[in-house]
C-alpha cells in the first residue's frame, strides 16, 4: 500500500466542473472540445450524455473514497461548455441533483452555468433556477454585429439584455463575457461594447483577449491572410479601456480577466482553481484535480460513453505535480489576483533569485511595493498585463 | 599508339623497348626525359575530367578503377568542384619511341590560394591554359596566367569541351590566342569527356615543355609545392628536386626552420605512393618523415640534406598570411571543447588556418580565425560543420587594421571589438589589386559597383570584342564585406573576379559600436569608412529591433562612433504578457509553457539587463556582412 497524501482540510470544500460538450455551431475561434452533432454514435450523444454524466459522478466519489478523499461538501459548481443551455433544463436540473444526491451543496454554494443568449427562454432559466442555480453566465463577446460575424457567434446582440432580464427576474447573479482583440475589431468597438455591459448592470464580468490556437478555422484565415492579426499593443489598450470604465463603473478588478461589483458577487469556482482547491472535472475532456493529482477524461463523447458503459473512470491521462512544480503553479496562478500570495506560504519565493527579481520589479512597477511590506505579493494595476513576465523572472 | 592494352581494353605495358623504359625509372630518370607541368583552369572548366582522362591514357588507372575526378580528393571539394590542396601524379608516355615521365601537378583553382598556385607554377617548366570553349576565360585563370607567364613558363593553350553544343572554340581560340601571343589556330582543342584530342595534347606536351634544368651533383634543394596531412602516414610531402638527389633514410632538414627529420619514405605518386629509391634532379614526388603538423613541412621551403646540404634556401618562400578573420562561435556553448579540438585537427592539415580564443558577450566562447580569404573561411566552416558536426555562427568577416594613435603607438586590430581608445592618428586598411573580366554590357554596372566601394581604377583592356578586363584596386575590406555577392547580381553572374592584396592605405575609417540600453554589443561592432558608418549604424539598428524580442522595459538601439550617437531606434516595453484565460484546463499546459520558456531563458544572452535570443544574433549575423555564398562555383 503506497502512502496516501494528506487530505486537505475538511473546509476546503470540493469544486465540481461539469462539461456540456455540444453547441448549435462551432465558432471558428473555438478549440475548445464540443460538438455539433445532436447525434453522436455509440452512446455519445446528448440525449444519453446526462445519465453519462451522472455515472462518471459515481465512479468518481468511488475513487476518492478510496483514495482516503471524502468530501463533506461542495462548494461551488460550474456547468461549462459547449454550450450547457443546449440541453433542456431538465437535463442539467437532473445532473445537479444526482450531485448532490451524492455530496450536498455546502450552505450558499455557488451554481454557475454558462449560457447562450440564444438558447434561453424566460421558463429554461426559471427552471434551472428552481434547480438550484445561483449565477448565470453569458457568452455575450461582442455588442458589435460585425465583431459577432467575425467570431461565427449567432445571437443577435438585442437579446443580450432580454436574457439578462430574465435571469435577474429567477434571482441569478449575473455575468458576462466579452472577447477583445477579435481581427478586424476597432477600439470603438471594445469600447460600445464595455458600454452595452456597463448598461446591463452585470454583476460580474469577464473579459478575454482572443487566443486564435492553432487548430481553428480562425487560425487557418489568419494564416492565409483573410482575417489580420491583432497589433499586441491594441490589445493592451483594449484591456485598459476595458478596466477604467468597468472601475468607473464601479466594479474592480479581482483576477486579470475578472472584474466584480462586490466582493460575494466574485466567481467561487474560479477562484478554487487558482487558489489550487480540488476540484471534479465531470465530462469528456474535462480535467480534474485532487491534492496534486491532475487528470483529464478523453475528448470524444462516444469513447467517454463507451468507457463508461464498462464502469471504467473516462480519463485519459494523468500526471502528479510534485511539491516544487506545485510552488510553480501557486505563483503562477494566485499572481493572477488582486489579492496576490502570501509571500511566506512559498519556498520558491525565499531565494536570492527571487528577491532580486521582486526587487526589479517593485522599481520596473509591475509589483505593489507597499504589498510587499505586507509579506504579500500581488501585481499593480500596471502590472497586472505583465503577470506572466513577473513569474518567469522569479522562476527562471 | 603509345601504350599496349589488352583485349579488356586494360593497360599492360609501353610499346616502348625495355632499354627506353629504363630511362624513366624513378629516382634515376633522365633529366631529358622529365616534363613538369599543371593545368591552369578556372574551377568548372574540365580540368579534373581532363586530368582523369591523361590518367588513363597513360595507364596509371585502369578504367575500371577509375573514380570520376581523381585527383579530387576531399568531399567538399568533389562535391564543390573545386581543388584545395593539389597533387602530384606521375604520368608514362611515349612519343617517336622515347619513354618520357610526365609529372601533372595539380594547381588550387581558387584565388585564395595564390601562393600554393605560386609554388606549384614554380615546380613545373610548362602549363597547360586549359579554358572552356562555351564560357571563355575567366578573371582567376587569367591571374594564374599570368602568374605562370612571370614564371616564364611555357604556356599551352587549350581549349576543353568542344564535343558541348554550346562551345564557341572560334571565338575563345582568338581571345586565349591574343592573351597567350599566339595565332588562333595554334590553340588545341579538346574533349576530356571523351577524350577527344587528349593524346595529341600530351605529345605536344612533350615536344614544347622544356626538360627541367639543376645541377645533379649539387647539394640537394627540394621546393615543398604541397603538404597534406594523411591520418596513417602523418605529413605527406610533396617536392620538386631542383638540385642534387634525395635517397630514402636519408636525414634532411628544412631550411626555413632548421628543422632536421628522418626521410621514412620518398616516392613517386602513379596515382597512389610507389616508395622509390630516391628522387633525382628535376623529379617530382612526395616523402615522409612522420610530423604530425603541416607546419613543420612548409609550402615553398626548401628541403636538404642535414649532412652536406645546400647553404643557400631557393628563392620563394613565404609565410602563410591570414588576411580575412572572423569569429567562429559554436551555436550550442557546450560545442566550445568539440570547436577547439576540430580546429586543432583541421590545422594539422592546413597550415595557413591560425586562431585564437575569442569571448563575446552576445555569442559565447569562441575563436578568432584568420583566413587567406573568403573562400578560404567558407570551406573551413564547412567542413567544421560537416567532418565535427558542429553549429556555427560566424561574424562578419574584417581585415586587419594598422591604428596608429597619436601617442606614436601602433595597434594592429584583427577584431573590430579590440579596436584602441583613444585618439587616433591614422588608420590603415590592406588593398587588393582586382581583376574582374565582364561582359562589355556590364562595364558599367561593375565601375558603378566598384566606384561605391571605394575602388580606385588601374586600367581596362578589351579581351575580345565583348569581353572586357578591369583592373580596380578596392581595400581588401570592402572585397569581404559584399562585393562579390553585388558583383553577381549586378551582372547576372557573368563577372568573374581575382584579387591579390598588395600593401596598404591610409583611409577615413571609424568604429561603430551598436549598444543596447547603452551597453555595446560587441558582435556587431565594425569598422567602416566614415561615409559609411550611417549607413551601417540605420541599417543595423533596425534589424536589432526587429529581431530583439519587447522587453518589460523600452530598449533604446543606438549605433555610435565613441561617444557619438549616429543612428537610434526603440524597442518599445511589451504591454502585455499575460495569457487572458487560466481555468483548470489549462493550468497544466500553462505550467509546461512556462518550463520550455525557463529553458528558452537559460539560453538568452544578457546584454546589460536585455535579454536576447541567441537566435536574434545569429540572424542579425547571418543574412548580412558575411559574402560568403554556398553554391560554391564562383564565376
Amino acid at each position: 500500500m503506497s502512502t496516501r497524501p494528506t487530505p486537505p482540510s475538511a473546509a476546503a470544500g470540493l469544486s465540481v466542473y461539469i462539461h456540456i460538450p455540444f453547441c448549435a455551431v462551432r465558432c471558428g475561434y473555438c478549440d475548445f472540445n464540443t460538438y455539433t452533432a445532436t447525434e453522436l454514435g455509440g452512446g455519445g450523444s446528448q440525449r444519453e450524455y446526462p445519465d453519462n454524466a451522472c455515472r462518471e459522478m459515481d465512479l468518481v466519489l468511488a475513487d476518492d473514497r478510496a483514495a482516503g478523499y471524502d468530501y463533506e461538501a461542495i462548494s461551488t459548481v460550474f456547468f461549462g461548455g459547449g454550450t450547457p443551455t443546449l440541453l433542456p433544463a431538465d437535463d442539467q436540473a437532473r445532473m445537479l441533483e444526482h450531485l448532490t444526491s451524492l455530496i450536498p451543496l455546502a450552505d450558499g454554494a455557488e451554481v454557475t452555468t454558462e449560457a447562450n443568449p440564444d438558447s434561453v427562454s424566460r421558463a429554461s432559466i426559471a427552471r434551472l433556477a428552481d434547480a438550484g442555480v445561483t449565477r448565470m453566465s453569458f457568452g455575450m463577446q461582442s455588442a458589435v454585429p460585425s465583431v459577432l460575424r467575425t467570431l461565427d457567434r449567432t445571437h443577435d446582440p438585442e437579446r443580450v439584455p432580454q436574457a439578462v432580464q430574465w435571469a435577474r427576474d429567477a434571482g441569478l447573479q449575473v455575468s458576462l463575457d466579452m472577447i477583445y482583440g477579435t481581427p478586424g475589431e476597432r477600439i470603438e468597438d471594445v469600447a460600445a461594447t464595455v458600454d452595452a455591459i456597463t448598461a446591463m448592470s452585470p454583476d460580474h464580468v469577464s473579459a478575454y483577449s482572443l487566443i486564435v490556437e492553432g487548430n481553428t478555422k480562425m487560425a487557418r484565415q489568419l494564416r492565409r491572410g483573410e482575417l489580420e492579426t491583432p497589433d499586441p499593443d491594441f490589445m493592451a489598450d483594449a484591456y485598459e479601456l476595458i478596466a477604467d470604465r468597468l472601475e468607473a463603473d464601479g466594479f474592480s478588478w479581482y483576477e486579470v480577466s475578472n472584474f466584480s461589483r462586490s466582493h460575494d458577487t466574485r466567481c467561487e469556482h474560479n477562484i478554487a482553481y487558482w487558489r489550487g482547491a480540488d476540484w471534479w472535472g465531470i465530462g469528456p475532456g474535462a480535467h480534474r484535480h485532487r491534492n496534486g493529482l491532475r487528470s483529464w477524461n478523453v475528448k470524444h463523447p462516444s469513447r467517454y460513453a463507451a468507457m463508461l458503459a464498462d464502469a471504467s473512470l473516462p480519463v485519459q491521462g494523468s500526471e502528479t505535480v510534485g511539491r516544487e512544480d506545485r510552488e510553480v503553479e501557486r505563483l503562477m496562478l494566485e499572481l493572477r489576483l488582486a489579492d496576490g500570495l502570501a509571500m511566506d506560504s512559498l519556498d520558491l519565493l525565499g531565494t536570492d533569485h527571487a528577491r532580486e527579481q521582486i526587487d526589479k520589479h517593485i522599481r520596473l512597477g509591475t509589483l505593489d511595493a507597499a504589498a510587499r511590506e505586507a509579506g504579500v505579493l500581488r501585481v499593480t494595476d500596471e502590472g497586472r498585463l505583465l503577470a506572466d513576465g513577473v513569474v518567469r523572472d522569479i522562476v527562471s | 599508339m603509345h601504350q599496349v592494352f589488352d583485349e579488356r581494353n586494360q593497360f599492360v605495358a609501353m610499346d616502348v623497348s625495355p632499354q627506353e623504359q629504363a630511362k624513366i625509372r624513378p629516382a634515376h630518370t633522365q633529366v631529358d626525359r622529365i616534363r613538369n607541368f599543371c593545368i591552369i583552369a578556372h574551377i568548372d572548366h574540365g580540368k579534373s575530367t581532363l586530368a582523369d582522362r591523361m590518367l588513363g591514357l597513360t595507364g596509371v588507372v585502369e578504367d575500371r578503377l577509375m573514380r570520376a575526378q581523381y585527383l579530387d580528393r576531399m568531399d567538399i571539394e568533389r562535391e564543390r568542384g573545386i581543388t584545395v590542396k593539389s597533387q602530384a601524379v606521375r604520368m608514362p608516355w611515349s612519343v617517336d619511341g622515347e619513354a618520357y615521365a610526365l609529372n601533372m601537378i595539380d594547381t588550387p583553382g581558387h584565388v585564395d590560394f595564390t601562393y600554393e598556385v605560386s609554388r606549384s607554377l614554380a615546380a613545373c617548366e610548362g602549363a597547360i591554359l586549359l579554358v572552356d570553349a562555351a564560357q571563355g576565360i575567366e578573371a582567376q585563370t587569367l591571374a594564374n596566367l599570368y602568374l605562370a607567364m612571370e614564371n616564364d613558363l611555357t604556356i599551352i593553350p587549350v581549349l576543353n569541351k568542344i564535343d558541348l553544343p554550346a562551345a564557341d572554340p572560334d571565338k575563345y581560340a582568338a581571345e586565349i590566342g591574343q592573351l597567350v601571343g599566339v595565332d588562333p589556330s595554334e590553340v588545341l582543342r579538346v574533349s576530356g569527356k571523351t577524350g577527344l584530342g587528349v593524346e595529341e595534347l600530351l605529345d605536344h606536351v612533350v615536344r614544347t615543355i622544356p626538360a627541367p634544368e639543376g645541377d645533379p651533383d649539387a647539394p640537394c634543394r627540394a621546393m615543398i609545392f604541397d603538404s597534406v596531412y594523411d591520418t596513417y602516414r602523418g605529413v605527406v610531402t610533396y617536392v620538386r628536386i631542383k638540385d642534387g638527389r634525395l635517397t630514402p633514410r636519408e636525414r634532411i632538414q628544412m631550411m626555413s626552420t632548421l628543422a632536421s627529420h628522418e626521410l621514412q619514405e620518398i616516392g613517386t605518386i602513379s596515382p597512389e605512393p610507389n616508395p622509390s629509391e630516391g628522387l633525382g634532379v628535376g623529379e617530382v614526388g612526395y616523402l615522409i618523415t612522420g610530423v604530425k603538423d603541416v607546419r613543420q613541412s612548409k609550402v615553398g621551403d626548401t628541403v636538404t640534406t642535414l649532412h652536406h646540404g645546400a647553404e643557400e634556401p631557393l628563392a620563394g618562400y613565404e609565410e602563410p598570411k591570414p588576411m580575412v578573420f572572423s569569429g567562429l562561435f559554436p551555436i550550442d556553448g557546450s560545442d566550445y571543447p568539440n570547436l577547439r579540438d576540430a580546429l586543432e585537427k583541421l590545422k594539422l592539415n592546413d597550415a595557413a588556418l591560425n586562431y585564437e580564443p575569442e569571448t563575446s558577450t552576445a555569442l559565447g566562447f569562441g575563436f578568432r580565425v584568420g583566413f587567406l580569404g573568403l573562400l578560404h573561411l567558407e570551406i573551413v566552416r564547412e567542413r567544421l560543420e560537416r567532418e565535427f558536426n558542429l553549429d556555427l555562427i560566424s561574424t562578419a568577416p574584417s581585415v586587419i587594421y594598422d591604428v596608429r594613435m597619436e601617442d606614436g603607438t601602433e595597434v594592429r586590430v584583427l577584431n573590430p571589438s579590440d579596436f584602441p581608445e583613444g585618439k587616433v592618428n591614422e588608420i590603415r586598411e590592406p588593398v587588393a589589386v582586382s581583376t574582374i573580366l565582364v561582359p562589355s554590357e556590364f562595364v558599367g554596372a561593375t565601375m558603378e559597383l566598384c566606384q561605391s566601394k571605394r575602388g580606385q581604377m588601374q586600367g581596362m583592356d578589351y579581351l575580345s570584342e565583348d569581353r572586357v578586363e578591369l583592373r580596380y584596386s578596392l581595400p581588401l575590406a570592402e572585397i569581404v564585406f559584399d562585393f562579390f555577392d553585388q558583383l553577381k547580381s549586378r551582372t547576372k553572374g557573368y563577372a568573374s573576379l581575382d584579387y591579390d592584396v598588395r600593401g596598404d592605405q591610409a583611409s577615413d575609417l571609424v568604429k561603430v559600436d551598436m549598444l543596447l540600453q547603452g551597453d555595446p554589443v560587441d558582435a556587431f561592432s565594425a569598422i567602416v569608412h566614415r561615409d559609411k558608418a550611417y549607413h551601417y549604424g540605420v541599417e543595423m539598428a533596425g534589424k536589432l529591433k526587429e529581431l530583439i524580442p519587447r522587453q518589460q522595459f523600452e530598449v533604446p538601439i543606438q549605433a555610435a562612433i565613441g561617444s557619438r550617437i549616429i543612428a537610434r531606434e526603440n524597442i518599445r516595453a511589451i504591454r502585455k504578457d499575460v495569457l487572458s484565460k487560466c481555468y483548470g484546463g489549462d493550468i497544466s499546459r500553462k505550467r509546461k509553457l512556462l518550463e520550455k520558456q525557463k529553458e528558452g531563458k537559460k539560453r538568452m544572452k544578457n546584454i546589460g539587463n536585455v535579454e536576447v535570443p541567441q537566435e536574434a544574433f545569429i540572424a542579425a549575423l547571418s543574412n548580412d556582412g558575411s559574402s560568403t555564398n554556398s553554391d560554391g562555383k564562383r564565376k
